[in-house]
């Protein structure tokens, strides 16, 4: 009786798969704002936290850089670093901001359970969570950005700025770190314990492969190749050609590449950072559920 | 019986020393559950640090600020230990459900406090540790030691100061709720900056160094890397000997200042029935 209905349910639950999708993006990127938002009632504490945080990180690099070169903020390498701080930053709130969820909902609020028995896309659901902390890394980067042409005279030309392909490469770098958030959130449900600081660590690790506040030529050359298949090393790249171009020719690690080819190579990694996602995913989640740690909290 | 019964209750010390080592051990063995924590809280900080170690050589830095780079790396350990499991730990246990258990235990809560930094000592040192292995072996950071006793009494006082600035905090904490969470955020990357972390603390303005100097970890590290790094003289901020008697004032005020935060923020969190009060 109920063999020749199945497919017919399977029909029905792909017709209602783009609903579900959407319901589950909407609904936690709704819940991810209210998280992040509604901590404080006063806007002052909260503009201080949302802008302290950031400018102190490029103020560490600034600083830095002007004890070594006297304050030399022409040199092609100043805009190198600090548009790569910046940009940076979007690492740390998108592809933190997806796998943070599964910590906060299991650690903190203790509901990650009641979310995967919900009719929802449990990845769609994280992407959703991510949201606010990618309008927060906006106005990071925002701040950034104005800081150092108004403080530092960053040369950055809004008349010159190549807008079609800053849009493109900065909405492929989105979901890019989203999925890569994924990828880290399908670690962190296999993860019990120490999983607290886990996104930032990441974070602060490709920090150092993907070219964002150095060239690649200065890593060694034992250690360039981990760059060259690290897809924000191509991200970057494109984002500062299409902000300041002169800042890229002179810097020779990826120079050879044309525009349309880092768009291609980062097109390429994205894909396969984005299948890899969804293949761990599925084992992650596999494997949580039949070990019994969707609900599993520090200390346990 | 009145002689028995005095006899089982243990001393004020004793209990001191049963709270801080109760509430360790479970920090201690809960580490051992997961040996995951060794890469993602050891491994992956050692590669944050050395994105600096390669921003001063693509800036052409002298080979000093390298190593300055990597003790300041190093010290974050320690400062993340104190913010994270130390200060904002009670508006976790609030959450948890455990700190009313703590007030109505007999044992103190700055034993509880200490018990908490010394559990989690462990991965703070092996990160610490990573750090400057890294730097002597990767980096080839030369450590000239200047006085070992220098040395060792800027560090223990540097880490007395420190914890009791944690404990002094996480009395704030007490009373806090979900803010907590972002206040500690906050207490980040602000403070790498004004305490030097990675360049030398007299590159700011000499009074914001001044100012920057409350953290104990300013007047510690400069103290150390002065004491270890053949140059760390020339680029210190002041004496090591003025650092000294700073950090032997710090650790005293804050100390004291510790204790009567927390009992006064116990009273308060009591009268205005905040101990067991979850905002989420």
């Amino acid at each position: 009786m109920s063999a020749p209905a199945f497919p017919a349910t399977r029909a029905l639950d792909r017709e209602r798969l783009l609903p579900k999708i959407f319901r589950s993006f909407r609904t936690a990127a709704w819940l991810g704002w209210q998280i992040e938002t509604n901590w404080v009632t006063d806007p002052f504490l909260f503009l201080v936290y949302a802008v302290a945080k950031p400018v102190a990180g490029a103020a560490i690099l600034v600083t830095m850089y002007a004890v070594i070169t006297g304050g030399n903020f022409e040199a092609p390498i100043f805009a190198y670093l600090y548009l790569g701080n910046a940009f940076y930053m979007y690492v740390g709130s998108v592809m933190t901001g997806v796998s943070w969820a599964v910590i906060d909902d299991r650690e903190r609020y203790k509901m990650l359970k009641y979310v995967y028995i919900a009719p929802i896309s449990y990845p769609f659901y994280l992407f959703g969570r991510g949201v606010a902390r990618f309008v927060f890394g906006t106005l990071s980067v925002s701040i950034t950005l104005l800081a150092g042409v108004t403080i530092l005279n960053l040369p950055l030309d809004l008349a010159m700025v190549n807008w079609p392909m800053f849009f493109a490469a900065l909405v492929l770098g989105v979901v890019m770190l989203a999925m890569m958030g994924l990828l880290l959130a399908s670690i962190t449900l296999l993860i019990a314990n120490h999983v607290w600081f886990l996104g930032d660590t990441v974070a602060g690790a490709l920090y150092i492969f993907s070219g964002a506040i150095f060239p690649l030529e200065v890593l060694p050359s034992w250690l360039r190749p981990v760059g060259y298949v690290m897809p924000l090393t191509y991200w970057l790249e494109l984002i500062r050609r299409s902000l300041i171009g002169s800042v890229a020719e002179a810097f020779p690690a990826l120079a050879r590449f044309s525009d349309g080819q880092l768009f291609l190579i980062l097109i390429g990694l994205t894909l396969a950072f984005g299948l890899l996602a969804v293949v761990a995913f599925r084992w992650c989640d596999h494997q949580a559920r039949e070990r019994g740690m969707i609900d599993m909290v520090t200390n346990y | 019986m009145q002689g028995t019964l005095s006899r089982r209750l243990p001393s004020s010390v004793e209990l001191f020393l049963r709270t801080v080592f109760a509430r360790a051990y479970p920090r201690v063995i809960a580490q051992q559950r997961e040996k995951s924590w060794m890469f993602f809280e050891v491994l992956l900080p050692m590669l944050a640090v050395s994105a600096y170690v390669f921003v001063y050589r693509a800036i052409g830095a002298p080979e000093a600020y390298v190593g300055f780079v990597v003790m300041g790396g190093a010290m974050t350990a320690f400062w993340m230990n104190v913010m994270w499991l130390m200060a904002s730990q009670f508006f976790w246990e609030k959450e948890q459900g455990n700190l009313a258990l703590y007030i109505i235990a007999p044992g103190s809560l700055m034993a509880i406090l200490l018990g908490m930094a010394l559990g989690g000592m462990l991965a703070t040192v092996l990160r610490a540790a990573a750090i400057i292995a890294l730097g002597i072996l990767f980096f080839q950071v030369e450590f000239i030691v200047v006085s070992f006793w220098a040395l060792f009494a800027a560090f223990i006082l540097t880490m007395v100061a420190l914890y009791g600035l944690g404990m002094m905090l996480s009395s704030l904490f007490l009373l806090l709720n979900r803010e907590a969470w972002q206040l500690a955020e906050l207490a980040q990357e602000p403070i790498y900056l004004f305490s030097g972390f990675y360049f030398p603390v007299r590159s700011l303005n000499f009074w914001m160094a001044l100012t920057a100097s409350i953290i104990p970890l300013t007047l510690g590290l400069d103290a150390m890397r002065q004491l270890t790094f053949s140059t760390g003289a020339s680029l210190g901020f002041l004496d090591v000997r003025v650092e000294l008697l700073g950090l032997v004032f710090l650790s005293v005020v804050f100390i004291l200042a510790a204790r009567l935060l927390l009992g006064y923020m116990e009273r308060l969190a009591v009268r205005e029935g905040r101990l067991t009060d979850r905002q989420r």
